[in-house]
């Protein structure tokens, strides 16, 4: 393996913003893109000319397969009135938009440019929900592992299975990552499923009595989700409650060198560990209880950085399914194998936990339009580092911060590391 | 007939179904490092060599991981698989140490908390279609 590598110069974020996420049936990905391009704009304490913008790095998984439009980067760029810069649609399947953010990081650290544009979109809602796991199945190895009848709540089910076998885990203890998600979604106004799961089940109760049909007797969310009228088994052993869901949205960062962060404001988060990793087919790894890409690639990036998994003070990952929340909270060092889904029990990933994960809702509530979610992670720390998380801030001071990006089963991860400097 | 002469097929998905098709479920395996991959691999992960040639597994393999898929792709629906009769996609690690996804049969899919990691699979050829449309899956079988 290559020796690790440091930033030729230093990166900053100086603004972050993002569409709302859900389903809307009137706005497509260039919408989608102008909404989040706007919110970032709002969010560059002085003020800034986007035209001093040199270059675009925009994730997105397959706007050919959701809209019918590939070359989606020059048409996102001209809408933002930026055209002729140089675009880039940057696709590693869901960690499109967390790889598009390390292009924006290189291109600066490597001098190529001052000012970049991150950005992430997608718009799914325009198919239906199997037409949507077929556009979706194409990040799987699809020769060899589609045959086999797999989806993608499946891979992260043969996981789950295998994770149950090694370390005793059940079922009901993937749950407990739903809970806590929706319960930091509720306080999120961009999230998709901005209820708790309690909100939700009476929300059911009650349209069941409006129209007139026997209302469910859940009297605990625990009811609720153990019952198949509430929750569904997808693939066992992972429930509709254990997927994140087919959502529409778009983010954006603005990138610049570290040198000339003060133009745009005084209180800059700066980019100091950047690391990518790939991996064969979920079938050819010798485990399959971890993600070996995100260890490497998290590996990487806290090298790059100087800091190790126990100086993190919060971390979005990559909780496409609850039991990857549970893989990556090992992965990244955070708790030892095996004891990840003990810590989402005893409560140490909420958000007055010892270690706070996916403050935002995470792609299971906030939403994850894919190629959107590795960009709108580097949106909620933004805002968690700089104090500007409202009624879902964590307390104390948040000076180190992580996103985890996965693309498929993890085939491709890509994991960044954010300081705030006094 | 000489080594030289025989036809080697090439270590692609397409020689791959066709061996499949006739009921075989082979690997490639590198003649530098004698590492073993089904699915095949033109050029060795282990040692980087492009010196590979086909063997015939030996079919026999134990589950390693598994999930029972209620909701799942078209052709699957096709298959006539849906929520009240689904299916079971497995990984499968065979003898020769190579794993590989594949549908799991003879196990029921109903009672997912019964079905044990490690158990011993047998390879199994799943037929779908007629003439043309004709396709051949691989699966093992408790």
């Amino acid at each position: 393996m290559p020796a690790s590598r440091s930033l030729a110069r230093g990166v900053a974020m100086v603004g972050a913003g993002m569409s709302k996420f859900g389903a809307f049936a009137e706005k497509n990905t260039r919408d989608l893109f102008v909404e989040a391009f706007k919110e970032m704009k709002k969010t560059v304490d002085k003020g800034f000319d986007p035209s001093i913008i040199e270059a675009l790095y925009i994730g997105n998984f397959s706007s050919d397969q959701f809209e019918h439009q590939a070359h989606i980067a020059p048409l996102l760029t001209d809408a933002i009135g930026l055209a002729p810069r140089p675009a880039t649609r940057v696709e590693d399947a869901c960690a499109s938009g967390g790889v598009a953010l390390r292009q924006g990081v290189m291109m600066i650290a490597s001098g190529m440019a001052d000012v970049v544009l991150v950005g992430g979109a997608e718009k799914m809602t325009a198919l239906n929900t199997a037409a949507v796991t077929e556009a979706l199945a194409t990040a799987a190895d699809v020769p060899y592992e589609i045959p086999a009848g797999f989806t993608f709540p499946g891979f992260y089910a043969a996981m789950a299975s295998a994770y149950m076998h090694q370390y005793g885990m059940t079922p009901e203890h993937l749950m407990n990552v739903a809970i806590k998600n929706h319960d930091n979604a509720s306080l999120n106004p961009n999230a998709q499923f901005g209820v708790t799961i309690q909100k939700w089940m009476e929300g059911r109760v009650a349209a069941a009595i409006k129209k007139g049909k026997p209302a469910p007797t859940w009297s605990t969310i625990w009811d609720f989700l153990h019952d198949e009228a509430g929750n569904p088994t997808v693939a066992w052993p992972l429930r509709l409650f254990d997927c994140s869901p087919v959502s529409d949205g778009a983010a954006a960062v603005l990138l610049v060198a570290e040198e000339r962060a003060h133009e745009f404001t005084d209180h800059p988060i700066h980019i100091i560990g950047s690391g990518q990793a790939s991996d064969s087919a979920l079938h050819d790894r010798p485990e399959l209880t971890a993600i070996p890409a995100a260890k490497i690639a998290s590996s990487k990036a806290y090298e790059m950085a100087g800091v190790t998994a126990k100086d993190i003070r919060i971390a979005e990952v990559h909780d496409c399914f609850t039991i990857a929340e549970v893989i990556a909270s090992e992965d990244l060092g955070f708790f030892a194998p095996g004891e990840g889904f003990k810590a989402a029990e005893d409560g140490m990933t909420a958000r007055n936990g010892s270690k706070p994960i996916n403050t935002s809702g995470g792609l299971k509530a906030k939403g994850h339009p894919v190629g959107a979610s590795g960009v709108a992670q580097a949106v909620e720390v933004w805002k968690q580092m700089r104090g500007q998380a409202e009624a879902r801030q964590v307390e104390g001071d948040v000076s180190l911060a992580l996103t985890h990006n996965v693309g498929a089963t993890g085939s491709t991860c890509v994991v960044h590391v954010y300081e705030r400097r006094k | 007939m000489s080594e030289e002469t025989k036809v080697i097929r090439p270590f692609s998905a397409a020689a791959f179904d066709q061996y499949i098709a006739e009921h075989k479920l082979m690997a490639a395996c590198c003649t530098r490092c004698g590492g073993v991959y089904a699915p095949p691999r033109a050029i060795c992960p282990k040692c980087q060599s492009e010196e590979m040639e086909w063997i015939e597994t030996s079919g026999k393999g134990k589950l390693v991981a598994f999930t029972v898929i209620l909701s799942g792709p078209t052709f699957m629906i096709e298959q006539g698989f849906d929520r009240r009769n689904p299916y079971i996609s497995g990984i499968v690690e065979l003898e020769e140490g190579t794993r590989i996804s594949a549908r799991i049969k003879g196990i029921d899919p109903i009672k997912p908390t019964e079905i044990k990691i490690g158990t011993p699979l047998t390879v199994d050829f799943v037929e779908f279609g007629e003439g043309e449309k004709k396709k051949t899956y691989l699966a093992f079988k408790a």
